[in-house]
């Protein structure tokens, strides 16, 4: 009797991995990358004005004491127009935000933030993801919190929702 | 009426097209996206290098075999940085380091990966043992009813 139960096990081996594989089909792809960067110094950078309205963005614009947010974004990216207000709302509570666009065309800049606001101090133009690579991100919106001494200290993935503003408000305040 | 449904079915057919250029960026690809480096002894390094690459984008792919905007700004840095003198390897601990394993497309043995090569090998090594017994095990019973 001992025996005939042994038999059962690679058939319920098999079950169970075929039951695996069928649930995992079910479930959304976890898309995200995570950038290992968090508790790196941002690498050197300095970019060109992404429209004529704003100044460019470098590393040296984090230093200074105080923790901003880095936010990148493009004019072509659709959740980018989500997050807008978010942004702006951020902004209302006295947060710097540099923003970074990734592959974009000075006149969309511009027309983006006539049309959705501009919560920016600063935009640079990252014409080729060049800082994006540097940083580990790996898409639009994607939302870096840095502190005062320039160091990468918390990564928000995908556009930011209104229950996302406390959290990031609450990371600028730890890396105060 | 009808006339009315068919125009409702043809403007909904007709949506997904009416958005073509967002989403995606319309900026020209970055100079060594697509073009190949002089140094046929260099392209080679950098096209090896950028077959075990993962598209951060189209994670099924390699940056070598991807046309996402942001595989082409990869194989940008690959080219521009083999063309300054930087190594393959100091290329790829550059990227993983900000990105970690995942972006390496060819798997490597590691901390955490290291089951996915050992396991097999231990699956192989049980059904052989099995195997030696079973078969060892009837050549006895066989050798018996011979003997009898």
């Amino acid at each position: 009797m001992k025996t005939r139960l042994w038999l059962w096990v690679p058939l319920a081996l098999f079950a169970f991995f075929a039951g695996l594989a069928g649930y995992m089909l079910t479930q959304p792809k976890d898309q995200f990358v995570e950038s290992t960067m968090i508790g790196e110094p941002l690498p050197d950078f300095a970019l060109d004005p992404a429209f004529g309205g704003l100044p460019g963005a470098a590393k040296a614009d984090f230093a200074g004491g105080r923790p901003r947010l880095l936010n990148i974004w493009a004019s072509w990216c659709l959740p980018c127009i989500a997050e807008a207000p978010q942004l702006e709302a951020l902004k209302a509570q006295g947060v710097e935000i540099i923003g970074i666009a990734i592959r974009d065309r000075p006149e969309d800049v511009a027309r983006f933030l006539a049309r959705y606001g501009n919560p920016y101090t600063r935009i640079g133009s990252d014409r080729i993801s060049e800082v994006q690579l540097a940083i580990g991100s790996s898409g639009v919106p994607e939302t870096f919190v840095i502190d005062g001494e320039g160091v990468i200290r918390y990564q928000h993935i995908g556009d930011i929702r209104a229950d996302d503003v406390a959290v990031l408000l609450a990371e600028l305040e730890k890396a105060k | 009426m009808i006339r009315s449904v068919l125009a409702l079915l043809l403007t909904l057919l007709a949506l997904p097209g009416a958005v073509p250029a967002l989403g995606q960026d319309t900026m020209p690809p970055a100079p060594y996206a697509y073009t190949q480096l002089e140094d046929p002894a260099l392209e080679a390094e950098a096209s090896a290098l950028m077959h075990t690459l993962r598209c951060l984008k189209c994670q099924s792919q390699s940056i070598a075999d991807s046309d996402a905007p942001m595989a082409g700004d990869m194989r940008h840095q690959v080219r521009s940085r083999i063309l300054a003198g930087e190594s393959p390897d100091q290329i790829r601990a550059w990227l993983v380091a900000r990105y970690g394993d995942y972006v390496s497309y060819e798997p490597t043995v590691s901390a955490t990966t290291w089951p996915l090569f050992a396991i097999p090998l231990l699956v192989i090594l049980i059904g052989a043992g099995v195997l030696l017994r079973r078969l060892g095990r009837r050549r006895g019973e066989t050798g018996a009813e011979a003997g009898e």
